[in-house]
């Protein structure tokens, strides 16, 4: 590699050839490759004394009780995808309605910069600080509301009583909170990315400002905006301290918001530390369960993202 | 071009001459000004074409006579802008009024991402339209305006976007007078399109005038003495000449519209 | 000879039951900006809340010496949380000593000397997907790996699980950082004689340099946030680690512990420990912004 050797070549043919760091170089990327296969394969040899015994009844049986060893975990997958929805079910509105006034010009720059500031310090916040927050603050309020609900809404199955302040609904909100900095970025991206043209195409054409926004720039960003909240609920679904520490982590299932539940994530972070034999081996298999779900969900809306990009690319 | 002249004064019945007035009109791009003190009027159910070379302010008068421009931050103005003798920044004027009765194309083609149909109806939906036959009607009769009609009538339903760039922009400016608009106004129309939909395009503009007051940006000399009547000539955010098309063209009264005109310019 | 006629001078007022429709438009325009700007306002609630709640109860214990002493046992008052800012740093610095020149080769390969090939786009690919992964799954690895296998919870199981969560960040935000260097740069060095590995070295990295700090910067802060890879992996521990094959504490698991005891104490310490990783992760936010903004 040295001067008088490169020198002494046509400048046009820059040597490649085999090299140190070239082998290195490669060597990283297919270690970084392996690594996704090495976690799947880790996860599966060590589930499988469970997976042998369980099968897919494990999917959906009921029952957690490891002094038995009798592991099921529906009700986790239960309560995964569903804190996940309420969470998505709050946070894409909120996210949604950040990201226009980001891209739009309601209120002067400096209070959108603000604005903006604000939702990435929330995605910077550390799980386990919303955890703490959560307990202090949300779960008194869930409990207020909870009981105003269970008086006044009773009859509704989603508020029946008793309330508990560690519940569904608590680690949902908190959970809307954090996926919030997700759906606002890929939303905003996706309005941005709608050419300034089509804006004013409405414009000219009479539109007052929403009826751009809903009739011509939402349609167009839509694709964008639905990547956005299916990747923020990849994020919720594998989302572990906070909802750990409000959910109630029960293996009962219930149809109120206010009972507490529990999720896979939260279900690994209890019990790993303690858990032996087969425990150890049925929650490799609920983290199996978590590694499916997640990978599917994310997968799905990086498609979506894709297509999106392709669309746009397309307008312009 | 005499010919041309001769033909437009043939075909056209004379409409107001003062359809669209300037006066005293001064424009701000935060500090920087971009208009100085313009006075014009221009004539009903003519084609007006604004000259000039990049820069000279001819995109920002004309995104003032919709008030395009007060989308953009920290803009002011003074003087005034009247449509038929009404200004147009009156406060009793709604923005959105004015801009269904000031239809705009623009330089690059703006087909929304929907059909052809709903591109064309967009401007009714949004004022409340719902009766099927009346948008029917209006999307024939603008397709037919735009000498768009025969070639998409059987893919109506069909995205716009899959349209080639002159049939876009012929498009745009069937949707612009679906709305039936009085003023039309185009920001360089032609200048992504190849010479085959320029000619369509600027055919279009001959039919078009029967019935609008157009005014139109251009780069391009041979299109103003081709489609237009009247042409101003902005130097510096200034109107330097203001005059019948022959005239300019042919015996301009100043030398920057000469030196300009002929190519001579910086 | 009656178009002055046809176009009545008074076009702009519409019809009344047009001029009724504006109205009716108009209002339903400043509701739907109002309740999006009350909505995009509501955001500042919780954050201003979590801020000030950090600080009125992480402040008044905040003092040199929660960084000097060990956490209190149950019941217990004073001390502080040293070997917890300890643990955590030495598990952030394993996880980046694995993930950093993982990562960065990975990028270079991938940036520099194929980018077109089945490897490279494998890597993109799989390193997407590590993003998508749940962090407790990190920790779920580094238990099969490490834990399982030495039969004791471990600092070093917390740096590779730690190390996992890094390593997509850092390899996809170099990539990005090599992709910013202008391609004229490269030529410009070839065409000076230079090898493929004098020009990645002496031309590529340095021009890239900041760009990959950030990238770094953002996988360190995200880590020192994290406590689910570090839950069952590196445990706690009440007392300075010895080595990195113990159990060892971290800021992140302590205010999890401290969090749900009964005993105002430690939960209020709790809040300090929470003040100072909010305050580190900040910090490195900022930086990391800074940085990347010097260089654009
Ligand atoms: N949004 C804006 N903000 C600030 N200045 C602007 C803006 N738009 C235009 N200008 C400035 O105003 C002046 C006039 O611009 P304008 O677009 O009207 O020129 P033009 O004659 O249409 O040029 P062209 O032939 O290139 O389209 C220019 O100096 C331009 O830099
Ligand atoms: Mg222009």
């Amino acid at each position: 590699m040295s001067r008088e050797s490169s020198d002494s070549k046509p400048i046009a043919e820059v040597r490649v050839g085999p090299d140190l760091f070239h082998a290195l170089c490669w060597v990283a990327s297919a270690l970084a490759v392996a690594t996704l296969a090495w976690i799947i394969y880790e996860i599966v040899t060590s589930a499988w004394p469970a997976i042998q015994k369980f099968g897919f009844g494990f999917l959906g049986s009921s029952s957690w009780v490891p002094n038995r060893e009798v592991f099921g975990v529906f009700p986790f997958i239960v309560g995964t995808v569903a804190s996940s929805f309420i969470a998505i079910l709050f946070a894409f509105p909120l996210g949604l309605a950040i990201a226009i006034f980001l891209s739009e010009n309601f209120l002067p720059a400096p209070v959108r910069q603000v604005i903006r500031f604000v939702v990435e310090m929330l995605a910077a916040i550390p799980s386990v600080v919303f955890g703490l927050w959560g307990i202090f603050v949300v779960i008194p309020i869930i409990k207020i509301f909870g009981d105003w609900a269970v008086k006044n809404l009773g009859g509704v199955p989603i508020f029946s009583g008793p309330a508990y302040g560690n519940s569904m609904l608590t680690a949902s909100v908190v959970l809307a909170l954090m996926i919030l900095p997700t759906v606002t970025a890929i939303s905003r991206n996706a309005l941005t990315a709608v050419p300034k043209t089509l804006r004013e195409g409405a414009y000219a054409l009479g539109a007052t400002r929403w009826e751009a926004i809903l009739g011509v720039i939402l349609p167009t960003a839509a694709p964008g905006v639905v990547a956005a909240t299916i990747l923020a609920l990849g994020r919720a679904m594998g989302e572990t301290m906070a909802v750990a520490m409000l959910i109630g982590n029960s293996s009962r299932l219930s149809w109120s918001l206010l009972s507490p539940g529990g999720t896979l994530a939260g279900l690994l972070a209890n019990q790993f530390g303690e858990a032996e034999g087969l425990q150890v081996n049925s929650l490799m298999y609920a983290a199996l369960i978590l590694v499916v779900i997640t990978l599917f969900v994310n997968v799905l809306g990086e498609l979506v993202l894709r297509y999106t990009q392709s669309q746009t690319a397309g307008i312009r | 071009m005499t010919e041309d002249a001769a033909r437009s004064s043939a075909t056209q019945t004379p409409g107001r001459p003062d359809f669209l007035t300037v006066r005293n009109f001064d424009f701000f791009y935060g500090k920087k000004q971009a208009l100085f003190d313009i006075n014009m009027d221009i004539p009903e159910k003519r084609v007006t074409a604004f000259i000039g070379p990049s820069g000279c302010g001819k995109s920002t008068l004309l995104r003032n006579f919709n008030r395009m421009n007060e989308l953009i931050e920290g803009v002011h103005y003074s003087g005034d802008i009247k449509l038929l003798g009404q200004s147009i920044y009156n406060k009793e004027v709604e923005v959105i009024a004015l801009r269904r009765s000031i239809g705009m194309v623009f330089q690059k083609s703006n087909p929304f991402p929907k059909s052809i149909y709903e591109n064309i109806v967009y401007g009714l939906r949004i004022s409340g339209e719902k009766k099927k036959s009346v948008l029917d009607e209006a999307v024939e009769r603008s397709l037919r305006g735009a000498a768009l009609w025969d070639e998409v009538k059987d893919r109506l339903h069909e995205s716009a976007l899959g349209l080639s760039g002159g049939q876009m922009q012929r498009l745009c400016i069937a949707r612009a007078i679906a709305n039936r608009p009085k003023v039309l106004l185009m920001d360089e129309p032609c200048s992504a399109l190849d010479p085959i939909a320029t000619v369509k395009v600027e055919e279009l503009i001959h039919e078009l005038k029967q019935e609008f007051t157009i005014v139109i940006v251009t780069h391009n000399m041979q299109q103003a003495t081709r489609c237009s009547d009247k042409t101003a000539f902005f130097y510096l955010g200034k109107l330097i000449e203001y005059a019948e098309t022959q005239k300019i063209f042919s015996n301009p009264g100043q030398k920057q519209t000469e030196d300009y005109i002929t190519g001579r310019f910086g | 000879m009656d178009n002055i006629v046809t176009h009545a001078p008074d076009f702009f007022s519409n019809s009344q039951a047009e001029a009724t429709k504006a109205i009716a438009r108009s209002l339903w325009n400043r509701v739907l900006t109002s309740v999006c700007v009350a909505l995009s306002l509501l955001t500042l609630v919780p954050l201003v809340s979590i801020i000030y709640l950090v600080l009125k109860n992480g402040l008044p214990l905040l003092s040199w010496s929660v960084f000097t002493q060990l956490p209190p046992a149950a019941g217990m008052v004073g001390g502080g949380f040293g070997n917890a800012v300890i643990g955590t740093i030495v598990m952030v610095g394993i996880g980046l000593l694995m993930s950093g020149p993982l990562g960065i080769l990975s990028a270079i390969y991938i940036n520099e000397y194929a980018p077109a090939s089945r490897l490279a786009q494998a890597v993109r690919i799989v390193a997407k997907l590590l993003t998508g992964i749940p962090s407790i799954i990190c920790g779920v690895f580094a238990f099969a790996i490490v834990v399982s296998t030495t039969g004791r919870f471990s600092a070093f199981a917390g740096g590779v699980a730690l190390a996992v969560l890094m390593l997509p960040t850092i390899l996809l935000t170099s990539e990005q950082a090599l992709m910013g260097v202008q391609s004229a740069f490269r030529e410009a060095s070839y065409g000076l004689g230079a090898t493929k590995f004098q020009t990645i070295v002496r031309i590529v990295l340095p021009d890239a340099l900041p760009a990959i700090m950030t990238g770094i910067m953002l996988a360190v802060a995200r880590a020192a946030g994290e406590t689910a890879p570090l839950i069952f992996t590196a445990l706690f521990s009440q007392f300075w680690a010895k080595s990195l094959s113990e159990p060892t504490a971290s800021l992140s698991v302590l205010i999890y512990n401290f969090s749900t005891v009964p005993f105002p104490h430690q939960i209020q310490m709790a809040w300090t420990a929470s003040l100072v990783l909010v305050a580190f992760v900040t910090l490195a936010n900022i930086t990391a912004q800074l940085v990347f903004s010097k260089k654009h």
